[in-house]
């Protein structure tokens, strides 16, 4: 009976109840949304490298380790010997390595000396493995291969002919302009920081630097032209600055670990990249309750706005609460009555708020993969979106409370006099 | 009187004072019998919402008795007071009186789906009742109207079905006819008249209008009633 009346009610105010409705499921739809957009963020972090069981640099802490070598920030305090690496790449427990020498950089890009392996072995998000969108690897000691982000942005194309700086810095002023190289493949967009960086061969950055042992420029004379490097039958390698390590079995990571941590002759750190990712989102992940509190504010004024729009047409309704109470119906069902009508807003609300946004993320989910490479999955509602669903649904009930008390004391107060 | 005869509203020493205001009812008695059709010439401003609100079980009755019924009205709650005006009370305002949002149809079934006894004193299915007070008022064929569509007249009658739907034992009607001009008045009086009679029912009937009175069996003016004087 109530149900009716109030669904009655509610399509007599058909305009009203739907904005309202309307305001409701928008901010549902942000509290359920940033809720997808936070999962998002956190698993394409999470998912930046993957496949990898430890990343070995020299010693230090686990997140700058994650920083250099995975995302391509900050600057490495030493290097590993290049006979150290290839010790561990030999050993009976690891499967596989990706050495990476860093340190140089092309017009603000990041430079990495790396080998057949990473194209072979390196891993993002579930599995997937670096593809070449165009050309090879590079094998000779001049050939780069570039991240897709680096070939869009300066308009690079197979055969171009790259210089290459020593250090970080966008115009580094001793740049290596006599020893160009040339680009052999262009990779397939991966939206990692993988796509922001220009890859060469270990042999590649030593050539840079020989003759620079010093630290110093070489002084004339003493520095190799490209053709007498090309001459060279092997350009030694003597260092790297970090690598990957797939284990043989995964059981065998921590012991690995252990191994390489206390390794006496060089200082090294090993850390297990999901370990390592955690504690790093743990440190900026708090940004996104500075989102949730956000969308829990427009929750609120969305409940304030249905509150108000009940609140006002209480004074048009003086008339018909009088005549529910002339047909015997208690304060009490007219107060069920009020609040069953905000619940039903918000049922109605939530509703439209979480078909918005499996419609908005059906239809735009793909963009958002392209514009950002932020891939929202589309599942089932999570847990903790179920209790903000149910937390609105609840405060829509207590919402309707406030008129409806007031609403109880007019009917008491009006009984069935009421001069309209 | 030889023979009690069976009372539908008993009330003796009753009188009723809003909250810190002045006394506006004062009534030593007065006697309405069941199946009685009662003109009760109440002018404004002489208590008359006051008594209605009373026999309604709307307002408490403190102090003094009240019976309707037979049933102490000042011994219920207010939710039993409420159950009661629901199961045995018929009521019809001066005007306004049907849900804006509801059908004729669902305006006229309203009392018996609130309540269940008089849900149960039906003959029929609540739509079969519903047809047949909106025949017996003439109005069968606004059923599925919206109630914003109804002149004055039409509304007095659909709300006039929806008192006597599950035959209740009182009917009150509170100046049913103000808003009606005088040829209409004479009809829905005629109309009330009949299909209360038909109801079984006792009809309390207030107006200011005396030239309504000669229509009814007794004619009763609260200022003579109340002693307070409103």
């Amino acid at each position: 009976m109530l149900l009716h009346l109030a669904r009655k009610s509610l399509g007599n105010r058909l305009l009203t109840s739907l904005l309202t409705a309307l305001s409701i499921g928008f901010s549902v739809a942000l509290l359920v949304g940033v809720e997808n957009v936070r999962t998002g963020m956190r698993e394409s972090f999470s998912n930046t490298i993957s496949g990898t069981d430890l990343i070995v640099g020299s010693r230090g802490g686990s997140i700058q380790l994650l920083l250099y070598s995975v995302f391509g920030m900050g600057t490495p305090v030493a290097n590993i010997p290049y006979d150290t690496w290839k010790a561990y790449d030999e050993h009976p427990a690891v499967s596989w390595t990706i050495p990476y020498a860093l340190g140089d950089s092309h017009r603000g890009f990041r430079v990495i000396g790396t080998n057949e392996s990473f194209y072979e072995h390196y891993r993002y998000r579930g599995g997937q493995s670096i593809e070449l969108a165009e050309g090879r690897p590079a094998e000779g000691v001049f050939e780069v291969v570039l991240g897709a982000h680096v070939a869009t942005e300066l308009g690079y194309g197979l055969g171009e002919r790259v210089a290459v700086t020593h250090g970080m810095s966008a115009v580094g002023f001793m740049n290596h302009d006599d020893l160009p190289f040339e680009v052999v493949g262009i990779l397939e967009s991966t939206f990692t920081p993988v796509d922001r960086a220009i890859y060469v061969t270990l042999e590649g950055i030593s050539a840079i630097h020989i003759g620079w042992e010093s630290g110093a420029p070489p002084m004339p004379g003493q520095g190799m032209a490209a053709e007498e490097v090309r001459a060279l039958e092997e350009v030694p390698v003597t260092q790297i600055t970090s690598f990957f390590l797939g284990a043989e079995q995964r059981v065998l990571t921590l012991q690995l670990q252990r191994e390489i941590s206390t390794n006496e002759e060089v200082p090294l750190s090993a850390v297990i990249p999901g370990v390592a990712l955690g504690e790093m989102w743990r440190g900026i992940g708090y940004a996104e309750d500075g989102l949730r509190v956000v969308s829990g504010f427009v929750v609120l004024v969305g409940m304030l706005g249905m509150l108000v729009s009940i609140y006002t047409s209480l004074e048009a309704r003086r008339r018909e609460m009088a005549i529910l109470r002339a047909l015997g119906v208690g304060p009490k069902r007219i107060v069920a009555l009020l609040v069953l009508e905000a619940g039903m807003l918000s049922i109605i609300g939530a509703a439209l708020g979480i078909g918005g946004v499996y419609s908005g993320l059906a239809i735009l989910q793909p963009w958002i993969e392209g514009q950002f490479g932020l891939y929202i999955p589309i599942g089932a509602l999570s847990g903790i979106q179920l209790v903000f669903v149910g937390a609105v649904i609840v405060l829509g009930f207590l919402a309707g409370l406030v008129p409806a008390i007031k609403a109880y004391r007019t009917a008491l107060h009006d009984g069935l006099s009421v001069r309209v | 009187m030889d023979e009690a005869p069976l009372l539908c509203v008993h009330a003796r020493e009753l009188r009723f004072a809003y909250p810190g205001g002045p006394p506006v009812l004062d009534i030593p008695e007065l006697r309405i019998a069941v199946g009685e059709s009662v003109f009760l010439h109440g002018p404004s401003g002489s208590g008359k919402t006051t008594l209605l609100g009373l026999i309604a079980g709307v307002l408490k009755p403190t102090p003094g008795t009240l019976e309707v019924l037979g049933h102490d009205l000042g011994a219920l709650s207010s939710p039993a007071r409420d159950r009661f005006r629901a199961s045995h009370i018929g009521y019809v305002f001066q005007m306004f009186n049907l849900i804006p949002y509801l059908s004729v149809r669902d305006n006229i079934a309203l009392p018996v789906r609130i309540n269940a006894e008089r849900r149960r004193r039906l003959n029929g299915g609540i739509d079969d009742a519903v047809a047949a007070a909106a025949d017996r008022l003439g109005i069968a064929g606004l059923l599925n109207e919206r109630v914003t569509r109804l002149s004055v007249g039409q509304q007095q009658r659909v709300a006039a079905a929806r008192a006597i739907l599950g035959t209740p034992e009182l009917v009150i009607a509170d100046e049913p006819t103000s808003a009606l001009d005088t040829d209409r008045r004479h009809a829905f009086i005629e109309l009330l008249f009949d299909s209360v009679r038909e109801a079984g029912s006792t009809l309390l009937f207030v107006s200011h209008d005396m030239g309504l009175a000669s229509e009814f069996e007794r004619a009763l003016s609260l200022r003579d009633l109340n002693r307070s004087g409103g």
